[in-house]
């Protein structure tokens, strides 16, 4: 995905214009906040747990190479085999030679937001290597040529009405006047047509929530089950990941799992939780003959020890978007790449670069919202301004901003001069707002004057009046 | 001089907004304070507390001002302070700004463990229960998402609030979402600000309110900025000044002076 987040005003504005979207939005608002709120009061210990996942999550990133070695070991041990990626080209190279090496024709594909990460599915296609979207979510966007807006819900911004508008685009060979005017008739549609493809693909890419090194399982959660049937019918089973998803234990993993659906939809588990261990034994039923998994570092190796180390804490439950209310505002599109909301203004700027994504981190009021529903405690206000600090450091941030900071730090660290400044200051500017109370414009403070009122100074300084007061006291 | 010394002294941080656009906050705040058995001091060497610089990347200035900040206020038993966000920034930010500092760390540590927003210091460290002051009319609150977040203020306002006679508090819908003023944030992305403010303005209107408060004047200049715009009648106010009975002192925030 080519990255616009250098455009974010733009793009902002335009979602803000966006009569539909923004209806969509509407109803999105709150209601994955209820949900985990209301999913939070049933697990009394859910404070205890966050606090135990924190622990857990910093035990293995201070021992990262450890449990990935242990992870690979056992994955071979059952059969399989890991492959160690640098970055997004390596780690489609890969992919793409495994998918030749099974000689593949289509591909089917459960979520995988490290997917979208790398961008896989425009290489597959490019070389003749049909990718398909089994997540409905996915689906409806892969249809429409669309990124995901959300990272566990893809297709937020759209509407029932599209998606029947967008199937029966693309769905030709059914007849153009069936009934699509309920989610039941789409998720029918969807499951027939998806059927044929899971059973056509040569290969099915699945993502995971966690790898665990004591037994060389990926696991992935879903409410679909698209993703089982993408793992287990196909003859070659890849799994495309980053590595800072390794726990040690089955039991650390399911300490992981009991937060991550409470806080991304406040269910108290997805519907389907599949753990995959190697290919096909003698005398299993059914599975893989293959089973690869893609370990994508992309730079997360080099976040370690780093302000932002703490950022790989993730486990992508996306409850932080869903409480942001910048996000809420504008939706994921505006933010320009794969990862949108609080964890994407941290982390996109690591990945894509800090001039292209310089805008995300300063898109926050530091309302800090996202750090206090964070199922690990991941600090990502402060994060946010770890990334302010190096944006100015390398002149990123709008001059005006650094002489106006420049000339405050100036001024404000010389009380004297301060006090007697601001003084008459706004003797003048509460004298001129006397009347009305307020401004409808000022000078420079068009970003605010255009939009609200800017209320007029009382008239002198507190330090003035003070001053008077201390005097007359004598 | 023989009963002075059993007097907490308070040296009261204006906030550089409170001095230059609503002075009588800092005065509720001193009358309050003084209430309450305080001996109050406005120490001269305080400006700002370097919060604009902090969050905009401005880390020396940001420094600056903090240093200059905790040693305006040392030799005081508490600094006090009516705006949760730059209680927040000593509280919180100074003890991490100068984490790794030998000299400044445990200097910033000790005025953050002396540091309280007003109305939690009242409350949790003076023990106030209820405030001799008069306010007729229906008052919704607006918790402040730094105060909420990093000073975890939430029941001490509400609590003094229901003391106040002929008052009557009426809770927001939303009173947790940020009202989208951010600091630099609203004049940076103004768009999407306006629409955070649009959506709290909308909330504040539906609760049928004639009065709106909060306890951080950056939100409030906010609020009623877009309320005004919008050509509600709603009133707007620091929660101080109806806590310290001085809302005849002056009008409320973006309406007309001098009646």
């Amino acid at each position: 995905m080519h990255p616009t987040s250098h455009d974010f005003k733009d793009n902002a504005r335009r979602a803000l214009d966006d009569v539909h979207l923004q209806t969509v939005m509407g109803v999105f608002r709150g209601g994955f906040v209820d949900k985990r709120k209301r999913a939070m009061e049933r697990l009394p210990e859910f404070d205890q747990l966050r606090d135990q996942a924190r622990d857990l999550k910093n035990h293995i990133l201070e021992n990262l190479d450890h449990y990935l070695e242990r992870f690979e070991a056992k994955v071979v041990e059952n059969g399989g085999q890991v492959h160690w990626c640098r970055t997004p080209a390596e780690a489609r190279e890969t992919v793409l030679e495994l998918c030749r090496a099974a000689d593949a024709k289509t591909v089917s594909k459960g979520k995988s937001m490290v997917a979208e990460e790398i961008g896989l599915n425009d290489y597959l296609e490019e070389h003749g290597v049909v990718p398909i979207e089994t997540d409905l979510g996915e689906y409806i966007i892969q249809l429409r040529r669309e990124p995901p807006s959300h990272i566990i819900v893809p297709a937020i911004h759209l509407t029932k009405g599209d998606v029947a508008d967008t199937f029966r685009e693309h769905h030709t060979d059914l007849k153009p006047d069936r009934n699509l005017g309920e989610a039941r008739d789409l998720v029918n549609e969807a499951r027939a047509v998806l059927r044929q493809k899971f059973i056509a693909a040569d290969v099915g890419i699945t993502g995971a929530n966690f790898l665990i090194a004591e037994t060389g399982s990926t696991v992935i959660v879903t409410n679909e089950g698209n993703g089982d049937l993408t793992q287990c019918l196909p003859r070659v089973h890849i799994v495309v990941t980053g590595l800072e998803k390794v726990v040690p234990t089955l039991e650390d993993a399911s300490t992981l799992i009991r937060l991550l659906a409470r806080s991304a939809t406040g269910q108290e588990m997805s519907c389907y939780t599949t753990f995959s261990t190697g290919p096909r034994r003698a005398g299993d039923l059914d599975g893989p003959e293959q089973f690869h998994v893609v370990l994508v570092d992309n730079g997360r190796t080099s976040l370690l020890g780093t302000e932002f180390h703490e950022v790989l804490r993730c486990i992508r439950c996306g409850a932080c978007m869903n409480h942001c209310p910048v996000y809420n505002a504008i939706g994921g599109h505006a933010y320009g790449w794969v990862y949108p909301g609080p964890i994407g203004s941290v982390l996109d700027p690591a990945l894509i670069g800090l001039a292209e994504a310089h805008h995300l981190p300063n898109a926050s009021t530091f309302c800090g919202r996202c750090e206090a529903v964070c199922p690990v405690h991941i600090p990502l206000p402060n994060m946010m301004r770890q990334w302010r600090f190096r944006e100015s450091e390398q002149k990123l941030s709008p001059p005006a901003l650094r002489y106006g900071l420049g000339f405050w730090g100036f001024f404000a660290t010389k009380p004297a001069l301060y006090h007697f400044g601001t003084g008459i200051a706004m003797t003048v500017l509460g004298l001129l707002g006397r009347a009305k109370g307020r401004f409808r414009s000022l000078p420079g403070a068009k970003g605010w004057t255009d939009t609200r009122d800017m209320p007029a100074p009382e008239g002198g300084t507190f330090q003035q009046r003070w001053a008077q007061r201390q005097r007359k006291a004598g | 001089m023989t009963e002075k010394p059993t007097k907490p002294r308070v040296g009261l941080f204006v906030t550089c907004l409170i001095d230059m656009f609503r002075p009588t906050v800092g005065f509720a705040a001193v009358k309050l304070l003084e209430d309450a058995g305080c001996s109050v001091e406005v120490p001269r060497g305080q400006t700002c507390c370097g919060q604009p610089g902090w969050n905009n990347g401005d880390r020396a200035d940001a420094e600056a001002l903090a240093r200059q900040t905790i040693t305006a206020f040392e030799g005081l038993d508490y600094l006090v302070i009516p705006s949760g966000s730059c209680g927040g920034m000593i509280k919180v930010h100074y003890p991490k700004m100068f984490e790794a500092d030998p000299v400044w760390g445990p200097r910033a540590k000790a005025l953050a463990d002396r540091t309280w927003e007003l109305v939690s210091f009242l409350v949790e460290v003076l023990g106030v229960e209820a405030v001799a002051a008069r306010y007729d009319g229906t008052v919704t609150y607006h918790d402040s998402c730094h105060g909420l977040r990093e000073m975890g203020i939430k029941d001490g306002p509400r609590t003094l609030l229901r003391s106040v006679g002929g008052l009557s508090l009426t809770e927001l819908p939303g009173a947790e979402d940020c009202c989208g003023f951010g600091g630099t944030f609203c004049v940076k992305y103004p768009e999407i600000s306006t629409q955070m403010v649009e959506n709290k303005a909308a909330a504040i209107v539906g609760t049928g309110a004639d009065t709106m408060l909060a306890g951080d004047l950056g939100c409030l200049l906010n609020m009623a900025g877009r309320l005004k715009r919008n050509g509600s009648g709603v009133k707007v106010r620091h929660v101080a000044e109806v806590l310290a009975g001085m809302t005849g002192e002056v009008a409320p925030i973006g309406d007309p002076t001098g009646r």
